[in-house]
């Protein structure tokens, strides 16, 4: 009721608004998504160059292999149209959350999670986009996209996620 | 001084005056043969003991001598190393008992060991506890004291009692006048909130340092007992920090451009071990508290990680997978000598160093299970403790007897976590859950309370 009174760019500016733990938990990842999909009943009225653009037409987040940091050939390709994006749209600043699983340590996860941020960081650099732009974040197994104990959950969980600030 | 600092800021705990430290009977040394527990054996026999309550003048004095009893009567429980009888079996009064133990009355009980003591109060409002410890079998004082106190602080004298007779048993120093630092948990697993916590050994007096604001995770005892360093996710910039108990102050802790993590004091306080993770690359850093200067002990592209120090500060246990996976290191405490100390299958993680100085903890993870375990500092006579889907952090209680750590469970849709403490012998016998009012994560113990 009251959204509808604020109208269309307000309420695009508060998803805007919404923390990244929030999109963590966003129900697109969790029923099983390869990627995030943000909310479709917004879709047709996107506008370009926001973060809802941006995780609908452009993908926020790629996927790691257990105890590893490197770019898989699809990981590439998101962050290639990430780049491209960013490379319009100047403006943007962002930050990459890097995230691990939940089978391995506590701090170890926090480096590993800082590990991935910043393969995802200088990806995006060698792709142009100025690193002042770019700040990054681990947050180690404290934010789980996908709860579940199993491969499937884990594997959704091991991720680079980068965020429209 | 530290002892009133502390009180000050534990406001459930009085402060503790400490006016008079008695040893009741001399001869005691003469009589250390005669009753003893050997916790060296992997499997002990808890020792049969009657713990009376502490006879009260009053009525509030009685009831505080029967509070005491059951701490004590707790604390040794737990220790796995005593078996305190059922009060109800109990033959002699309570009153003829402070004249004189008739013995016979508890070796019908197989008592080994009776435990007395009186509740008076004093003039100026503060209440006198003395106990005494008793050999049945020698019919010998062992030992005891008196404490004066205000009456709030009944629950500290217990441990201190409890922890006289389990160093005069056991010849080993006690553990139960000890706090525990961890992390409260609540929530969903993606949403969880993170609360410092502190709570006495045996979880009580349970109090919150923050209010789940900001992530905080892996806090860590100063020597003193009076500082807690841990990492702070506050405005979203993981840093190290300092919290101090006695002011509720908190500070971050140096101006590094990267995160900051793992924290640990070193053994004089004067310094704190953390990781810097910056660019991808994650080294061991340490800082001097008084000068603020930094020192870089490690310079490797690996992940070099959880520093501890031995217990005397001359070297560092710190985990690394510079040789392909996390492994336990060893080095001199200014960065030089890295020898790696273990090889097993697996990888090993979040070494800590024993207050003993014999032997590191550390966290296993080896084909999808998680493990607790201990290994010499130079490699050798690695024992795994215990085992779980999941479990991680050991602590040492302050005389590297007794280990605690977390541990989650999965529920069956393996959506959600139960995740609590649990302390085991080092021996990997007794392991109990130390209770806590929510989900608990990352302890660490104090050092006995100064």
């Amino acid at each position: 009721m009251r959204l509808k009174l604020l109208g269309l760019a307000a309420a695009v500016a508060l998803l805007a608004a919404c923390s990244s733990d929030q999109d963590a938990a966003g129900t697109g990842s969790v029923t099983g998504a390869t990627s995030a999909t943000a909310p479709t009943t917004n879709a047709g009225a996107v506008r370009p160059g926001t973060r809802q653009d941006f995780e609908v037409n452009v993908g926020d987040r790629v996927f790691f292999g257990f105890d590893q940091y490197d770019l898989s050939p699809e990981a590439r390709s998101t962050l290639d149209r990430q780049a491209q994006w960013l490379n319009q749209y100047r403006a943007v600043t962002i930050q990459v959350e890097g995230h691990a699983d939940e089978r391995g340590t506590r701090e170890y996860n926090l480096a590993l999670g800082e590990r991935r941020a910043n393969a995802v960081k200088n990806y995006l650099v060698a792709r142009g986009v100025d690193p002042n732009r770019v700040g990054v974040i681990s947050y180690g197994k404290e934010r789980p996209a996908v709860l579940g104990s199993n491969e499937a959950a884990w594997a959704q969980n091991r991720r680079g996620v980068t965020v429209v600030q | 001084m530290t002892m009133s600092a502390f009180m000050t800021r534990c406001d459930r705990l009085a402060r503790l005056a400490v006016l008079a430290l008695a040893v009741l009977v001399a001869g005691a040394a003469a009589a250390r043969a005669e009753l003893r527990v050997d916790i060296t054996r992997g499997t002990v026999q808890p020792m049969p003991i009657a713990i009376t309550d502490l006879l009260g003048q009053g009525q509030s004095e009685g009831q505080i001598g029967r509070d005491i009893s059951a701490v004590v009567s707790a604390d040794l429980e737990r220790s796995g190393l005593f078996k305190p009888i059922d009060k109800r079996a109990f033959i002699q009064d309570l009153v003829s008992l402070q004249q004189q133990p008739r013995f016979a009355d508890w070796q019908v009980l197989r008592a080994q060991a009776l435990v007395s003591g009186t509740v008076e109060p004093q003039p100026d409002g503060l209440v006198r506890v003395a106990f005494r410890l008793w050999d049945v079998a020698a019919q010998q004082h062992l030992t005891g004291f008196a404490y004066r106190i205000e009456p709030k602080a009944w629950r500290r004298v217990a441990h201190k009692i409890a922890d006289q007779i389990y160093e005069r048993i056991t010849g080993e120093k006690g553990y139960f006048d000890s706090r525990v630092v961890y992390i409260a948990e609540s929530g969903p697993a993606n949403q969880r909130v993170k609360r410092l916590a502190v709570m006495d050994q045996d979880g009580e007096n349970n109090q919150f340092l923050t209010d789940g604001r900001s992530l905080v995770l892996t806090p860590r005892y100063s020597p003193t007992t009076e500082e807690i360093t841990y990492l702070s996710f506050f405005n979203n910039r993981p840093r190290v920090y300092l919290f101090n108990l006695e002011t509720g102050r908190q500070e971050v802790l140096g101006d590094f451009p990267g995160m900051t993590f793992a924290p640990r004091f070193s053994p004089d306080g004067n310094r704190v071990l953390m990781s810097m993770a910056a660019n991808g690359n994650t080294e061991i850093y340490a800082m001097d508290l008084r000068t603020r200067r930094t020192q870089q002990l490690t310079n490797h592209p690996a992940i070099d990680t959880a520093p501890s120090f031995s217990d005397d500060g001359s070297r560092i246990v710190f985990e690394s997978d510079r040789g392909g996976t996390q492994q336990l290191y060893v080095m001199g405490a200014d960065g030089s000598d890295v020898k790696r100390i273990t090889f097993g299958q697996g990888r090993y993680a979040n070494p800590v160093w024993s207050p003993r100085g014999d032997l590191i903890a550390f966290t296993r993870l080896y084909q999808g299970r998680f493990y607790i375990g201990v290994i010499r500092p130079d490699g050798t006579g690695e024992r795994l403790i215990t085992e779980a889907y999941h479990v991680e952090g050991p602590t040492w209680a302050p005389n590297g007897r007794v280990l605690m750590y977390f541990k989650e469970t999965p529920s069956s849709d393996g959506r959600s976590r139960r995740a609590r403490l649990y302390s085991i012998d080092l021996t990997g016998q007794n392991e109990r859950e130390v209770v806590t009012p929510m989900d608990a994560s990352d302890p660490a113990w104090s050092p006995l309370i100064p």
